[in-house]
């Protein structure tokens, strides 16, 4: 009887956290669509100058007002969100495969690999982003794909740490010992247990890190060495409206907003992954 | 007849920083012939799983040799052992932490027969035999680990460990995490799968009253050593060595 109970409780529970997980998950989709189509759907050119028309307020012409070279505000957040997102996405995927790859074979296979790779992570680590990133600008100059490049290269750590101490973990479970006795090898090790095993602390890793990255990478636009003006970007853009703050605080809120707005929906889908990953929720009957 | 395990001088030091060096298991012989069980006792720290991993290659030994079927196994590797854990197989102290969380029970069992290339119909097939004979109906192949209890769960990992028709099962204090009623219970299915199948026991236990009534040979091991070896009345009525005298004391 008892085990009933907890298993319809699991149950119920199983099944709020599939109706958030849908719900941010839609929300994550509708501002991806947004972002995909978002030439389409801004009412003005995001780049059309209009000196009549700078520093106008929000109003229904202009919902979030426009800048001081008449540019509208709301297509200009639009369209910046494909620099903003897309390039936060592609910068979380790349370094959390590569992490994840990285981390599992030094945790699997340990020995002198695992110490190199751990104190190039140690190093990548210890490095301060800023410092990096202007190194990298000043190599290469300014731009989006340096910035992305330079936090690439010292966020990688971080997943890679998860996913050795994962493996680490994992590899001295007595069913790792019983796979191993059942006559896998250690591809089949790594693909059939270690990683489906590790995926749920690196996925959520992952979601949260949305946020942060988007964060940085609208911070180095807004010191000038991600996106260059007069691209749209989040961070571009509210560098290009600090000094007008108390004056003309639409500049600055508008793409704070869609930052936020970005970073929540985010962080909530990765609480939400991490229950819904957490075995002791999953699969009841 | 030869003997199913030989194991010879073996030993294990593990060397720590700046202290000397362990030995957890120092120069064991013994042998276990088809069909024998032969119980291993000690106390904590003894060396008895250390031995368990040892004699099924989890880790390497220092010196000494292990034959499985007249076959040198201490230095083989990857690939070259999977015929001999065909022969040779284990089965764990915990339960529910020998199998895969986030797979279900019939996948752990039948991953040796995957592994082989067995086809899904034909290795479930066989597993389902062997769950009904560990006496576990054959829908628990679909279950997780975390939705069965201890003796249930211990009763697939005994079927797992069948699956590919081993000759001899090492059992790590395989009973130690159960109750005593399903401890028994346990005992009883393993002594019906050894008459059937013919099948040699490594039954690593703490437990002396159950290593006299259920193993034809046993051992005693202490500090890495074997300080006893014989026939169980004959190691707790007449024990020798000093530790084998104060761990029946303790018991009896």
């Amino acid at each position: 009887m008892n085990g009933t109970v907890t298993v319809r409780v699991q149950k119920i529970k199983r099944n709020t956290i599939k109706a958030r997980l849908i719900f941010f998950l839609a929300l994550a989709a509708i501002l991806l669509l947004i972002t995909l189509y978002a030439d389409r759907l801004a009412p003005y050119d995001p780049y059309a100058q209009d000196l009549s028309k700078s520093m106008l307020a929000p109003s229904a012409e202009h919902w979030m007002g426009t800048d001081r070279y008449g540019r509208d505000m709301f297509s200009r957040v639009l369209v910046g969100a494909q620099t903003s997102v897309f390039s936060t996405l592609a910068l979380v995927a790349a370094i959390s495969v590569f992490g994840t790859v990285v981390g599992t074979l030094c945790g699997y296979y340990g020995g002198a690999l695992d110490s190199i790779v751990m104190r190039i992570s140690d190093v990548c680590l210890a490095f301060p982003g800023l410092v990096f990133a202007l190194a990298i600008a000043a190599l290469l100059g300014g731009g989006v794909s340096n910035a992305v490049l330079a936090l690439a290269v010292i966020s990688w750590p971080k997943y890679a740490r998860v996913a050795r101490s994962q493996t680490l973990a994992l590899k001295s479970s007595d069913f790792m010992a019983a796979a191993r006795l059942s006559g896998s090898n250690s591809m089949q090790m790594i693909l059939r247990h270690i990683l489906p095993n590790s995926l749920g602390p690196i996925l959520v890793t992952a979601m949260l890190d949305i946020g942060t990255m988007m964060m940085e990478l609208a911070g180095l636009s807004f010191l000038g060495l991600g996106a260059q003006p007069p691209t749209a970007e989040w961070g571009n853009m509210m560098s290009g409206g600090r000094s007008m703050l108390q004056t003309y605080p639409w500049l600055v809120l508008s793409p704070g907003f869609a930052i936020f707005v970005t970073v929540v929906i985010f962080n909530l889908l990765g609480d939400t992954v991490r229950d819904y990953m957490d075995p002791k929720n999953s699969r009841a009957q | 007849m030869e003997p199913i395990l030989r194991v010879t001088e073996l030993s294990k030091s593990f060397s720590r920083a700046g202290k000397n060096e362990f030995l957890a298991v120092d120069h064991a012989s013994f042998e276990v012939m088809p069909g024998e069980i032969l119980g291993i006792v000690g106390e904590s720290g003894s060396g008895k799983s250390t031995l368990a991993k040892l004699i099924t290659r989890q880790i390497d030994a220092t010196t000494g040799t292990i034959e499985v079927d007249g076959q040198d196994i201490t230095k083989l590797t990857g690939r070259a052992l999977i015929p001999v854990y065909a022969k040779i197989q284990m089965v764990f102290q915990t339960p529910a932490g020998s199998f895969d969380q986030r797979r279900t029970l019939g996948d752990g069992i039948c991953e040796s027969l995957r592994n082989k290339g067995v086809s899904k119909a034909e290795r479930e097939a066989k597993a389902r035999g062997l769950l009904e004979q560990c006496g576990l109906p054959g829908e628990f192949l679909e279950r997780y680990p975390h939705q069965v209890s201890g003796g249930q769960c211990q009763r697939a990992a005994i079927a797992r460990a069948l699956m590919c028709d081993p000759r001899i099962l090492i059992f790590d204090e395989a009973t130690s995490a159960l109750d005593v009623t399903v401890q028994k219970q346990i005992i009883e299915l393993l002594q019906k799968l050894q008459k059937e199948k013919a099948l040699a026991y490594l039954f690593i236990c703490h437990n002396l009253a159950l290593v006299q009534q259920f193993c034809d040979k046993v051992i005693v091991l202490y500090d890495g050593k074997i300080v006893e070896h014989g026939l169980p009345d004959e190691v707790i009525l007449h024990p020798r060595s000093d530790y084998a005298k104060r761990l029946v004391d303790a018991i009896f």
